[in-house]
């Protein structure tokens, strides 16, 4: 398809609303007589809550109540069904039972007039715990292997005999440390009742899918619960599925009978609302001299919590990304006592690519070959884990294509080989890989008689810029101009739209705002052909669209606003639905990509910093190729993190989180940054959808820690296979 | 977050007399120590003594050559200020190592020196902390321990004195003046800062109610150069691993004078003077820093998670030793 706006740079749509603080984020948002809640974090991670002891906080100023396990309504629990869209991160309900299971499990929320107050009395509420000996703080500090889960394990061929009988082999087990999603904007709720009706105005990456568990847990039809999500300060996953502070928030809500805002700081934030859980990978893999990979096996562990089971499925691109015959993955899961994992940014594939791209690089050592050239040795153009040709792959032009922007044909493939003043240089690289994903989706479009048009979807915008595809998707579909152009999102009453996760909303959403586009353009047409109309009696199907405008075949136009006016109509409508269909029989979706790093090592005083990334992308189309570069970039900068710096610390003698903020969590700061190149291919995938674009809000993260891992050990000779790699892991000492 | 009453004060004599030597009251000047640690219900002062409209903003070069900065001059002020990056370009380089731009906007100089620790337990209500609560235990002596110190530790304490200025006011060599309920007084910089040894809670040889009014700097080096080397885990914006400041003058091949001081990993500034000492003489060269950085921590010890410190520490100071050689102008 041959696009003006589509698959070019636009500024965003609501950059003005972000610039000049319109943008009303769930924080910003007031209601008549609000109430402020504060839970009160448990300060043990296994045991059982014995009293409370609420007598100071209730005296204390601006307090109205405090809710806990003796004080709370009885409410259900949601299924917690993807299918049903009604999933929660945490299935326990809050305060259900006195039971404590991890380090900062709410045991009250206190209720007040400010923030302040209610901040103040949280912390004068004291507790007395029987605390159990036993936590479990991190799959990293035991032995327990957890459960196995029969339902992720694939297997095809024979991989452990091919693995015996390889000449070239490596068996390395490999760390990943939990980490914190870390985004800008506290977890937030505020609700509020109206005549039996509950409207909650949360930061969330799903609003339909909280609206349906909102309505399971109070026992309430689906259409008196309507959640609020216009612009979210980010939520890299954890505000997928609603946490226990929005039921908690609600609740209070009903019984006070005044609506409540509940802003969860940080240290909270990062206790209970979600994190990337730690891994163990175990990664055998043979190859023939020639590099041809014989065997793969990637064994992982990852965590979950004792209220939820929540599965990051590591090994899940394993089968798909090389050609070879006997591959087998398996997953065994640990409850741990710290705050539930939920997804984060890549889920699962982030750890397990990770894994499997640092063990190639072994394996490229151990045959003494180039690893980019062992990548290229086990190519493959279909899947093998589907038996279906890639419906567009060319991985191997991000490749060359990355790999001569970074100067990749000068590497000295030697460790410690390549020197520049006091520091070693290390050039490591890794492919890059996520799923592309499609759901069902409803959209509504208003063409109306001012001019304007009016897309309205159910998904929503976490920052990466869905108001402005939706948008274009307009402009481009009707010549309209962007800016009579309104979207809107983040409503669970609007048409159901898509979770805001698996980089699956662009090409979700677009193809629905088009139906229903096309549903309205033919209102229009009905309209403007009949009696009365600009086009009385010419056939409908023979109009065409132009620059906002009905176009017949003798060249007349008129506008969509004039044809509306003239017939005294105020706006025609357009329903529409999107799915995805056979074309999954025929293709399997994936998008590639490759890393080029380069580190720089001194080991006279141990400072390590990555100073070059070069990155070549394949996502199908980009529809907005500014916003795009701007998620494969910032997927980088977290790679950074993920790689050097990042890692929950939970005392391994009690389980509870030691570096819960920005302070002693170290995420990368500006002086931090490399210099980043990123190349992305357009290449659209028509066969997914009919835009050709297969999403890009994660395949950047994929990868980088293990081109960076990669390169350090070519700077320093030192294979680090536990992430972050801080500097002490690397030093002589 | 608890209230507290807030009293701001115009004058010296004014703030003291609020004050007026109460254990539940603070001055509060930047409040980018207090105010997060009131926040976090750490520290629980209930009334604050405003001291930000003293007027103590002046960096004044005394006839004697040394450097007088008032307790309120911004570190940003400071570390820019053209007397002290012409004479004093240890002192610069270490602030700017420190926080951030915003940060150091705040923060003042007399609440840099009496910052508190970083360690996360002392910073846990619920932790077992004898600085935070004296006779409550320790819980990073067998815990998380990787940001603690190596030098001057004590079974009762091993948080690190997280500061950067510090550090360069150690090695440079400085006097505060404090004004208390009982009149105004001296003390040299580093007999300020106490060793936890017992007594963890009580950081300074400070009384209740004196207020720190002025630094002055000991006159400077003539011909020394200087170098702040601090190492970390990001770039910026991250308190030291490991820092070093150092000065060498050199006078006709050997060290005529040498200055340096640690950071993250001493329980408070840590001026290693022996290591001064064993320079003094000798040629600049790399043998003798080393000789001088296993001087100075001939004494380290290590917990669990830091014993990483004791190396990246002689690190720091070998290539801050070579840095300051290097800047520093052979007469
Ligand atoms: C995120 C973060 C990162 C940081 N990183 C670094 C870093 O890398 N390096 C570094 O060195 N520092 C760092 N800091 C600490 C920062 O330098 C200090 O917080 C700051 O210097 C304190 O100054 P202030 O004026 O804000 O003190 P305040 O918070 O106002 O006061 C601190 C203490 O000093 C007392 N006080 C203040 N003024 C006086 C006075 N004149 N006389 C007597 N007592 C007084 C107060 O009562 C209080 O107890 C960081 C701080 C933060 C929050
Ligand atoms: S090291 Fe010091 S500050 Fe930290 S917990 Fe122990 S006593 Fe408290």
């Amino acid at each position: 398809m041959d696009t003006t706006i589509i698959g070019h740079r636009t500024p965003r749509v609501d950059g003005e609303h972000k610039l000049t603080g319109k943008a009303d984020y769930t924080v910003d948002w007031q209601a008549d007589g609000m109430l402020h809640g504060y839970p009160v974090p448990a300060s043990i991670a296994h045991g059982v809550l014995e009293t409370l002891h609420l007598e100071q906080a209730r005296a204390m100023p601006g307090v109205v109540d405090i809710f806990h396990h003796d004080h709370f309504p009885e409410l259900y629990r949601s299924p917690s069904s993807a299918a049903h869209q009604d999933q929660v991160s945490e299935v326990r309900l809050p305060f259900e039972d006195e039971r404590i299971y991890y380090d900062g499990q709410y045991v009250a929320l206190v209720v007040a007039e400010s923030f302040e107050q209610a901040r103040a009395a949280a912390h004068a509420v004291r507790a007395d715990y029987r605390q159990e000996p036993g936590a479990v703080a991190s799959l990293l500090d035991t032995e327990q292997e957890g459960r196995l889960l029969e339902s992720e394990g694939v297997c095809r061929g024979d991989p452990d005999t091919a693995f015996d009988q390889a000449p070239v082999k490596i068996d390395h087990t490999y760390h990943i440390a939990a980490e914190s999603h870390m985004q800008m904007e506290m977890h937030a709720t505020l609700a509020e009742w109206r005549d039996g009706r509950l409207i909650v105005h949360e930061s969330s990456q799903g609003v339909v899918y909280q609206h349906k568990a909102l309505a399971r847990i109070f026992g309430l039809p689906d259409e008196q619960v309507e959640v609020v999500s216009h612009y979210i300060g980010s939520g890299f996953g954890n505000k997928l599925f609603m946490w226990p502070h929005a039921v908690a928030t609600a609740a209070a809500s009903q019984m006070l009978g005044r609506p409540v805002k509940t802003v969860l700081p940080r240290q909270q934030d990062m206790e209970s609302g979600g994190n990337r859980p730690a891994s163990r990978q175990r990664l055998r893999l043979a190859a023939e001299r020639d590099g041809r990979l014989l065997s793969m096996r990637h064994d992982s562990t990852t965590e979950t919590s004792f209220v939820h089971a929540y599965v990051d499925s590591l090994g899940s691109a394993t089968p798909s990304l090389y050609a070879c015959d006997n591959v087998t993955i398996s997953q065994r899961l640990l409850e741990v006592h710290h705050g539930t994992p939920c997804p984060m940014r890549a889920p699962g594939e982030t750890s397990g690519i990770h894994a499997l791209e640092t063990a190639l690089d072994e394996l490229a050592n151990a045959l003494e070959m180039d690893p980019l050239e062992l990548r290229r040795r086990n190519y493959n153009r279909s899947d093998p884990a589907k038996d279906l040709p890639w419906s567009s792959k060319h991985l191997d032009t991000c490749y060359d294509n990355a790999a001569r922007r970074f100067g990749w044909q000068h590497r000295d493939p030697t460790p410690c080989a390549m020197r520049d003043g006091d520091e070693f240089l290390g050039w490591g690289m890794a492919t890059a890989s996520w799923g592309a994903m499609r759901m069902s989706c409803a959209a509504r479009v208003e063409l109306r008689a001012d001019g304007s048009v009016m897309a309205a979807c159910g998904t929503q915008d976490i920052g990466t810029g869905t108001y402005t595809v939706v948008a274009q998707t307009v402009a481009e579909l009707t010549g309209v101009a962007l800016e009579n152009i309104e979207v809107r999102l983040g409503e669970s009453t609007l048409p159901a739209g898509p979770l805001s996760g698996g980089s699956m909303v662009t090409a979700t959403t677009l193809p629905a705002v088009a139906a229903a586009l096309r549903d309205a353009i033919d209102a229009l047409k009905e309209a403007a052909t009949g009696e009365g109309g600009a086009f009385e009696g010419s056939d409908p199907q023979r109009l065409e669209i132009q620059a906002g405008a009905l176009v017949d075949q003798q060249g007349t136009r008129v506008g969509f606003a004039e044809i509306l006016t003239t017939l005294k109509l105020g706006s025609v409508n357009g329903e529409g639905q999107a799915a995805p269909g056979d074309e999954k029989r025929q293709y399997s979706f994936r998008s590639f990509g490759a890393h080029f790093v380069e580190v720089r090592w001194d080991p006279g005083i141990s400072r390590l910093r990555v100073s070059r990334v070069v990155s070549s992308i394949d996502i199908g189309r980009a529809i907005n190729p500014a916003a795009a570069r701007n998620q494969v970039e910032g997927s980088i900068v977290m790679g950074l993190g993920m790689a050097l710096t990042e890692k929950l610390d939970y005392d391994p003698r009690d389980a509870r989180l030691i570096n819960n903020n920005y302070t002693d969590y170290i995420v990368p700061c500006h002086a931090d940054m490399p210099d980043i190149d990123v190349e992305l291919l357009d290449n659209p995938d028509y066969a997914f959808n009919e835009f050709g674009a297969r999403g890009v809000g994660e395949i950047g993260l994929t990868g980088i820690a293990a081109a960076i891992g990669n390169a350090v050990y070519h700077a320093t000779g030192k294979r680090i296979r536990d992430l972050p790699i801080t500097l002490d892991k690397v030093m002589t000492l | 977050m608890r209230s507290f009453a807030f009293t701001p004060a115009e004058s010296v004599g004014q703030a003291v007399s609020a004050q007026g030597g109460d254990g539940d009251a603070a001055y509060i000047a930047g409040g980018t120590t207090l105010i997060d640690l009131v926040k976090l219900d750490v520290m629980r002062p209930a009334r604050m003594v405003g001291v930000n409209r003293l007027p103590l903003n002046d960096v004044e070069r005394l006839d004697d050559g040394r450097l007088r900065v008032g307790a309120l001059v911004t570190n940003t002020e400071l570390a820019h200020h053209p007397l002290v990056t012409a004479h004093f370009p240890l002192l610069s380089q270490a602030i700017l190592a420190g926080a951030s731009t915003q940060l150091r906007n705040m923060a003042t100089t007399g609440g840099n020196i009496m910052q508190r620790t970083r360690c996360p337990y002392f910073r846990d209500a619920a932790a077992a902390c004898n600085k935070r609560e004296p006779g409550s235990g320790c819980d990073a002596l067998d815990g998380i321990n990787r940001m603690h110190a190596i030098l001057g530790t004590s079974e009762h304490c091993i948080a690190a004195h997280p500061s950067d200025m510090c550090v360069a006011l150690a090695a440079l060599g400085a006097t505060l003046t404090l004004v208390g309920p009982h009149g105004a007084r001296e003390i040299a910089f580093g007999d300020f800062h106490r060793l936890p040894e017992d007594r963890p809670d009580r950081e300074h040889e400070i009384e209740p109610g004196e207020l720190i009014t002025h630094v002055t700097l000991d006159s400077p080096v003539e011909g020394a150069g200087a170098h702040y080397l601090k190492l970390r885990d990001r770039a910026s914006y991250e308190f030291a691993l490991a820092s070093a400041g150092a000065m060498i003058a050199v006078e006709k091949g050997v060290i005529r004078e040498a200055r340096l001081a640690l950071g993250g990993v001493g329980t408070r500034p840590w001026h290693a003077q022996e290591a001064e000492q064993a320079l003094r003489g000798q040629p600049p060269e790399t043998v003798n820093f080393e000789k001088a950085a296993g001087i100075a921590l001939r004494d380290a010890s290590a917990r669990q998670h830091n014993a990483f410190k004791i190396p990246l520490a002689r690190q720091a100071i070998v290539r801050a030793l070579e840095k300051a050689t290097q800047a520093a102008t052979d007469s």
